[in-house]
């Protein structure tokens, strides 16, 4: 059952308002509100999903980046970043599409996202946009594969399939953001309390993160003589994911403390001092073999906290009837109820 | 899409495509006459063949069944309180069964009162979880009402985390069901409602507690209800889920009261999530712009 084992068990509706739970025993930083539950059991249900869907957050990040990196290394002549990009496109999807396949409550039946096209759900709209890169991106590695193979055997379709690198790493590029962006979209779109009241900025978070952890990819494994925009994207990706991370704090409301508590708290902490590092070591030893590699990995491991930390905390809200009735309960009491407006 | 597909009152099966739909079905569950005797519960079960909840005494009153959950389509809340402010029970008109008349003074009795409350799927004008199914499992009915196929769910949990009520969930038990692994609710027994029959909750009622018709004349018929109550002295008596205006666009499955809706376990504003959609897509897409934008510039004046 999805009783929070650290919810303290309340009689519900009893006149004595139930205080709010401060769960975890970190550091309270709001007082804590009054608020009344149902034997202080949650009211939304958190998303039924394993920790695949923070680790597919991360692995889709890498994804999107490392294509549009490839893309802008094939154009600028850059062999030894393209390549990098392009592996580092190819095992991120791979990765992804386990992912995502496990997580379902019946994998055997995935290909049922394919049925219908429906805007209303991210979910199917992210199928389509996977659907759509996926292959682009799988043909620009094979064909960076391809390349690696010796030269006699590099005929008949063997030779289209490096003919159509390009082309398609290109459009794999082009068709990258859309997968760096949704995954914010798909959280968001849910009742539970943490995603949802953090739409605004979570995209940018997210986009901040895959450039982040993409350029880290590219820095631990392109010759550093052909990284200089790995490094830029990274450092770039980095400001705005820690900005647009602190906004999203101040601007998502009493959810914001899950972000702060548990083991999302940690999660969170741990991205921030990571990406700072990892960011800092690019712009300071980026042309030193050995400080790329330990900037680029703090910067993928900083991006995967991020997600694991945004993961947990969602979960946590939702577990947690007080998000869910709070900020409503203050709604209704301000007069501010969500009405039609015509 | 017609302009209030997403959020602001409408007739969701007309609006969901049907040229002939009879008239919206749904629930008026009136908790002022709910006994807690859980017929809902059992009916319910029986006709939908819902397997097994966990069984557990959690110390929560005469609740047995937790919540509403995969295996749980209707759910008894049972909340006890001092009675604020104390006043004699309702008299149902119940056959005069158990203990003969008490000798205590009514003024010497415990200060105590029960609220109990059949829960069950809302059936929202707006449905989240249906908006957000990526397979169209999750349809709408010509009832309006709100119903998953079984046979097309693959279980990826999106609905779960997108209802604002926590109805929906993903089957996990028992071991060998076949619906284990995708999503289930309360159909208001679409299977009957197709026959010309009213939900098995409904036909089990002893009380008339839960009430089964058209949506619209139930909607009268709780403002009716409200009114009465509230003549009689029952000010906490209030309506949830009938106002069109709502938050979900009201629901097809609505409710009196007698405390705040977060006493029973309900929000108290609930929204439906894809109200905000467009401006999540809106972020999403700026986002990911300043992405390309961002990676173009990282090669700008660089050569190797």
């Amino acid at each position: 059952m999805t009783e929070g084992s650290g919810t303290q068990v309340q009689h519900g509706g009893s006149p004595g308002r139930s205080r709010g739970s401060s769960r975890g025993g970190d550091r309270v930083m709001v007082p804590e509100a009054d608020f009344t539950s149902y034997y202080g059991r949650p009211i939304v249900k958190a998303a039924p999903w394993e920790h695949d869907i923070a680790y597919y957050l991360f692995t889709g990040g890498v994804a999107a980046g490392s294509s549009l990196l490839a893309g802008g290394a094939d154009l600028t002549d850059r062999p030894g970043l393209r390549r990098a990009g392009r592996m580092g496109s190819l095992v991120g999807l791979l990765l992804s599409v386990v992912a995502l396949v496990h997580d379902l409550g019946k994998p055997s039946r995935f290909l049922n996202m394919l049925r219908v096209v429906k805007l209303t759900s991210p979910m199917s709209v992210g199928t389509w946009i996977l659907s759509l890169h996926g292959p682009f991106a799988g043909l620009a590695a094979g064909a960076e594969l391809a390349g690696l193979l010796p030269t006699r055997w590099q005929r008949g379709p063997v030779r289209l399939l490096l003919r159509l690198g390009r082309p398609a790493g290109l459009v794999g590029a082009v068709t990258a953001p859309p997968v760096a962006a949704y995954t914010a979209v798909l959280l968001a779109d849910t009742a539970t309390p943490a995603w949802h009241s953090a739409y605004e900025e979570l995209p940018f978070v997210f986009c901040g993160s895959a450039a982040a952890a993409s350029g880290g990819w590219a820095m631990v494994t392109a010759p550093v003589a052909e990284a200089g925009p790995a490094r830029t994207f990274a450092v770039g990706g980095a400001a705005v994911e820690l900005l647009m991370a602190h906004r999203m704090e101040s601007s998502m409301g009493l959810s914001a403390e899950t972000l702060h508590t548990g083991s999302a708290g940690r999660w969170m902490r741990a991205s921030k001092v990571l990406t700072a590092a990892g960011a800092a070591g690019a712009l300071l030893g980026g042309r030193s073999r050995v400080l790329s590699v330990v900037s680029g990995t703090a910067l993928m491991a900083g991006s995967l906290c991020t997600r694991l930390g945004v993961y947990e905390a969602g979960m946590a809200s939702a577990r947690d009837p007080k998000y869910t009735v709070v900020p409503q309960r203050e709604r209704v009491e301000r007069g501010e109820q969500v009405r039609y407006q015509g | 899409m017609g302009r209030n597909s997403l959020f602001g009152p409408l007739d969701p099966a007309p609006d969901a495509g049907y040229t002939d739909a009879p008239k919206r079905k749904g629930f008026f569950t009136d908790t002022s006459v709910c006994i807690g005797c859980k017929a809902c519960e059992v009916a319910c079960k029986e006709w939908n063949d819902v397997p097994e909840n966990l069984f557990e005494m959690l110390g929560t009153s005469y609740d047995n069944s937790h919540s509403l959950n995969a295996n749980q389509w209707r759910h008894v809340a049972f909340v006890e309180r001092p009675a604020s402010p104390a006043r004699p029970a309702t008299d149902l008109g119940m056959p005069g069964v158990g203990a003969p008349p008490s000798d205590v003074p009514e003024d010497e009795k415990p200060d105590f009162q029960w609220l109990m409350s059949s829960d069950v799927c809302k059936h929202c004008t707006h449905a989240a979880c249906l908006d957000v199914c990526p397979t169209g499992s999750l349809f709408r009915s010509e009832f309006g009402t709100v119903v998953v196929q079984d046979d097309i769910c693959n279980g990826c949990g999106y609905c779960v985390a997108a209802c604002p009520y926590g109805v929906i969930d993903r089957r996990r038990g028992p071991e060998g069901d076949p619906k284990v692994g995708i999503a289930q609710k309360c159909t208001l027994c679409y299977d009957r409602l197709t026959d010309g029959q009213r939900p098995a909750c409904a036909a089990a009622c002893p009380t008339e507690s839960i009430q089964y018709g058209d949506v619209d004349e139930l909607r009268e018929r709780a403002t009716a209800r409200v009114e009465l109550l509230h003549e009689r002295g029952v000010m906490d008596a209030r309506l949830y889920g009938n106002d069109p205006d709502d938050g979900v666009g009201g629901t097809g499955a609505m409710f009196l009261l007698l405390d705040e809706p977060e006493v029973y376990g309900l929000p108290p504003d609930p929204v439906v999530t894809t109200k905000d959609l467009p401006q999540m897509f809106t972020r999403a897409g700026m986002a990911g712009t300043a992405l390309l934008i961002g990676a173009a510039l990282s090669f700008v004046r660089r050569r190797p």
